[in-house]
């Protein structure tokens, strides 16, 4: 009754797992062909290769070759149209050897069940996340991100959801729950609250975020513990990336979610056993489902595994930050249209400032962000020509250069423009900057929440409340503090700190250049949008409001 | 490069046909800002045409609809040379003057495309000189309404602004760069507007027939352009005169005779009256319920079949139904009736599209002159900008993410006819004011001395 009840299954999961224990160079494709074909899977393989822009820490080098294993069960008696997906990535090393184990298991016990009515697909991808890319590119036949794969031989149907597993050691003290996914999007929240579930019922310790729940919530303790917890969501959900193999499968409509075994200093470990079990538990709910999970919500903040903040709450926080932003717009716009009526005094002031000083700042603005956005990569040949430097840390300088040369460009732009600073001048590029800032935080907010959340705090105050009349030096230092690049940088250092892992000053740099080098990769390898929307759209904007700043 | 030649020629060649010498130099003078206009729009839209945005672009559902989609004119034209009537299959609900067009100029469909736009600025021309018959009749005004008056300084540089509403509002780009034939619908009534402007009777009737026959909404065209005839020939709007009744007869029987026309012509072309049904059939029973910037597909999904055809005419009639109320308010003042027609059939007909959006605008900077009278052009602009970035932001969320759904894209489609509204009301009310403070005085004082404020009833 249940997963190893048999003496037989449980004898060979042991096996299994001591032979992983053996650190692995690469993939084992035949072994694993041959372990799934023995198992009674359809077993098929996809060669794939990529080609990174530049080589960043992990990779080493400039092309990723792999090769993705995937085994798939068949349901013994509904027609083949909808299928089920587990994963396990391949790594090479410690850091997941024992989750194929777990997952092959989980494939023997599954194929002497009669109850499936979904197809089952076993997948153990390599290179993680660009495995992952490559299967489901060629799953759903789409070419997304420039990956060559080899096309897949089999295939089992519309994918109704997926589950990622990680597992680095045969017994676990708690089971961590992932689920942001690529651009902050996140599974319905139905599959939060069913894992959830599973762990109360097999009496397994259950994390988000890596911390355990409490059970005071009104003591002031258990409030800073919630709110840490929504903090590292909401920090992990603005940087964009996949924090698991299951982010890419969101985007594709498949609720996805990974499951991480934790192996800390406690006295009450849970073996595989246990794992299985709920793995086997969530499967067959997952099973059963008639339709694609869609009644629970989609965009929610977790501060425990109980309980969850719905968009109703937190989205009136953000709109209120707009309206910021909004009514100082109408403020302005009152102020201008003002002097039209005190124009008949014969005041002599020019009726409205010329259109291109208000268009000049702005396109150059622009063509600023579009450098920001193109030349960091393109350059870095160049870059290690001449300076002594690996290609990641050329690509990460070579941004960080252009971010610092923009600030020069409003003293720059004025000397070209012939003294045309007016009094209406900077109120015009003012009011169009609000309305752009607001739109585009507005377009954020809805798509990553957390992403415009965090930039509208910091972005909002300053940019509202600056004129040209205010102290220079004192103005521009805040505003180069809070302009993104240092946001990024308050947000590593707070994220260190949040995982109870403080860092010093000099790591927390390192950090951020490799948080800058990710964010590039990550929008070449898997479309993340976090990258061309602070190059493209934010920091223009920054600019315009430095450009305010120093009008003369 | 040949493009710029034949759009600079056009220019030209209409500027030789204006026959008051003030005008050729108001041309002359003109054409350097001009030429630099047509060389950036003609670029920005071939480096769009040329790049990988093109294909995308051609497929979101706020730019074509099912009525005006290229990838549909190309369907249409292949199965037309199999030898299969092009509207077997509802695909197809061009007309087949269209789809013979485009027969003989599939290969330079970038060009055509191109080049309709010019047509709508050439009649900003005429626009301007008609409204210098207001300066002339300055005597007839209290002094104080002198400042309302547009000097013709001001009124020099129309064109010009009309020229850049159109060329390069980035709706108009979306509509050329996605090879939508709403451009071509367009320059038809542009060139219809600027032949009734003109005063050519015969050409104004046998283009509004081509517009009607395209799409059917600028039939409530007919009224403005009536009145403006009447007005230009100082035929009082009387219904017992028989002078009136002369003419308008004369001007109804050019219209239906060209459309009577037009349409055998069509029936000779293809040899069937299959696109009767596919093409009028399809604009007013709007069965292709295609989520687009209107308020139909909505609407229509939710309705159950019983109600159906209620419904229909209800919304079918809302486009044609205020023709008669704003007849008779404006009926002094034609040419701003059309503007208010244009932009009635842009928000509420069937399957609208942000081309049709941009053909109004591009009227806009004709009434500068009421920018004092606004009160709501702040709240517009915000609305009208926000929701164009929002629709795309909306649209990935709902079909892209699954996170959304369809009442997310529908709430933005309502802001964003709400915003169109308020628009078209706000310009009726200022239009309102400025006249009636030329009969009564700018600055009005109640009895007792004080400021009085104007309320539309």
């Amino acid at each position: 009754m249940g997963l190893l009840s048999d003496p037989n299954r449980r004898k060979a999961l042991t096996g299994l797992l001591t032979r992983l224990n053996t650190p692995i160079c690469g993939m084992p494709v035949e072994w694993l062909v041959k372990a799934m074909q023995s198992r009674g899977l359809e077993v098929f393989t996809q060669s794939f290769s990529r080609k990174l822009p530049f080589p960043d820490e992990n990779k080493e080098r400039y092309m990723v070759r792999g090769t993705n294993v995937y085994g798939i069960l068949r349901a013994p008696r509904a027609p083949r149209t909808e299928a089920l997906v587990i994963t396990a990535p391949c790594s090479p090393g410690n850091t997941n050897n024992q989750a194929v184990a777990l997952l092959l298991a989980l494939a023997q016990y599954f194929r002497n069940q009669i109850y499936w009515a979904k197809d089952i697909i076993f997948l153990v991808n390599e290179h993680d996340l660009i495995g992952t890319q490559a299967w489901l590119e060629g799953y759903h036949h789409t070419n997304i991100t420039g990956m060559e794969y080899s096309p897949l031989q089999g295939r089992a149907g519309s994918i109704q959801a997926a589950l990622s597993l990680e597992l680095s050691s045969d017994v676990i003290t708690s089971l961590d729950l992932v689920l942001e996914g690529l651009n902050g999007q996140l599974p319905n929240l139905d599959l939060a609250n069913l894992f959830y579930a599973f762990c109360q019922k097999l009496g397994v310790l259950c994390t988000i975020q890596g911390k355990l729940q409490r059970n005071d919530w009104d003591t002031a303790e258990g409030y800073t513990h919630a709110a840490q917890t929504m903090m590292l969501m909401v920090l992990k959900q603005a940087c964009g990336r996949s924090w698991g193999d299951h982010g890419l499968f969101l985007r594709y409509h498949i609720e996805a979610a990974s499951v991480r075994g934790i192996n800390s200093f406690r006295h009450y470990k849970t073996d595989a056993t246990t794992i299985g079990r709920l793995l086997e538990g969530m499967v067959r709910k997952l099973n059963n489902l008639l339709e694609r999970l869609h009644q629970s919500y989609f965009f929610y903040l977790l501060p425990s595994l109980s309980r969850f903040v719905s968009i109703g709450y937190y989205m009136p926080a953000f709109g209120l930050l707009a309206v910021i932003l909004l009514l100082r717009a109408l403020d302005l716009w009152v102020h201008l249209g003002a002097p039209a009526l005190a124009a008949v005094d014969g005041v002599t002031e020019p009726s409205s400032p010329g259109v291109l000083t208000v268009l000049t700042p702005v396109v150059i603005s622009h063509l600023t962000g579009v450098a920001l956005y193109l030349l960091p990569v393109h350059l870095q040949e160049m870059a290690v020509e001449h300076f002594p430097v690996s290609e990641t840390e050329a690509v990460v300088l070579t941004a960080i250069a252009i971010y610092t040369a923009g600030l020069a460009l409003p003293h720059n732009t004025q000397r070209l423009l012939s003294g045309e600073g007016t009094e209406q001048g900077w109120k015009v590029l003012k009011l169009t900057a609000l309305l752009y800032l607001a739109v585009l935080l507005g377009c954020t907010a809805l798509i990553n929440f957390s992403l415009g959340f965090i930039l509208a705090v910091t972005l909002v105050p300053i940019t509202a409340s600056i004129t040209p009349h205010m102290p220079k030096a004192l103005y521009a230092v805040v505003m180069v503090l809070l302009s993104p690049a240092f946001t990024i940088l308050y947000c590593v250092f707070i994220y260190q700190e949040l995982i109870e892992a403080p860092v010093s000053v000099s790591e927390g740099w390192m950090l951020f250049l490799s948080v800058i080098s990710q964010g590039i990769l990550d929008h070449a390898l898997y479309g993340s949008l976090v990258y061309p929307l602070l190059a493209l759209f934010i920091y223009p904007c920054w600019l315009m409001f430095w450009n305010i700043l120093f009008w003369n | 490069k040949t493009v710029c030649d034949l759009n600079l020629s056009s220019v030209l060649m209409n500027s030789n046909l204006v026959h008051r010498a003030d005008s050729f130099f108001l041309a002359t003078k003109m054409a350097a800002p001009l030429t630099l206009l047509l060389i950036v729009a003609v670029t920005i839209r071939a480096v769009l045409f040329r790049s990988s945005w093109a294909e995308l672009i051609s497929e979101r559902v706020e730019v074509v609809s099912p009525l005006n989609a290229w990838k549909r004119v190309v369907e249409g034209l292949a199965l037309l040379d199999l030898g299969v009537s092009p509207y077997s299959g509802d695909v197809f609900h061009e007309t087949p003057f269209m789809i013979y067009l485009f027969h003989f100029v599939v290969d330079y469909a970038e060009i055509v495309f191109m080049v309709s736009p010019d047509l709508v600025f050439c009649l900003s021309r005429f626009l301007t000189s008609l409204k210098q018959k207001y300066a002339l009749e300055s005597d007839r005004y209290p002094a104080d309404c002198l400042e309302l008056l547009r000097s013709p300084k001001e009124m020099f540089y129309i064109p010009l602004k009309v020229a850049m509403f159109y060329l390069l509002n980035p709706f108009t780009i979306l509509s050329c760069v996605a090879k939508s034939t709403c451009g071509l619908n367009n320059a038809i009534i542009a060139l219809f507007i600027l032949c009734t402007l003109k005063g050519s009777a015969l050409l104004s009737g046998i283009l509004l027939a081509l517009a009607t026959y395209q799409s059917i909404y600028p039939l409530t065209l007919f009224a403005p352009a009536l009145l403006f005839f009447l007005q230009r020939l100082y035929i009082p709007v009387n219904l017992r005169r028989s002078s009136f009744w002369f003419f308008t007869l004369q001007y109804a029987f050019i219209y239906v005779g060209s459309l009577v026309v037009i349409t055998g012509l069509s029936f000779f072309l293809l040899g069937s009256w299959d696109f009767i049904p596919s093409v009028y059939g399809f604009i007013f029973s709007v069965p292709d319920l295609t989520p687009n910037i209107g308020l139909f597909w909505y609407f229509f999904a939710e309705m159950f079949e019983h109600f159906r055809l209620f419904f229909i005419c209800v919304f079918q009639i809302n486009v044609f139904f205020y023709t008669i109320p704003l007849s008779i308010k404006l009926k002094e003042h034609p040419v701003f009736l059309i503007f208010m027609q244009i932009a009635i059939i842009s928000i509420f007909k069937s399957y609208p599209t942000v081309g049709d959006v941009a053909l109004y605008m591009a009227f806009l900077p004709a009434w500068s002159h009421l920018y004092r009278f606004l009160r709501n052009i702040f709240l517009v602009s915000c609305v009208l900008l926000a929701c164009s970035a929002l629709f795309p932001v909306l649209w990935h969320l709902w079909i892209y993410a699954g996170s959304a759904n369809s009442n997310f894209y529908y709430a933005i489609t309502l802001l964003f006819n709400f915003g169109q509204i308020l628009l078209v009301s706000d310009y009726f009310y200022a239009y309102l004011r400025r006249e009636h403070h030329l009969t009564h005085g700018l600055y009005l004082k109640k009895k007792d001395g004080t400021e009085a404020t104007l309320v539309l009833k």
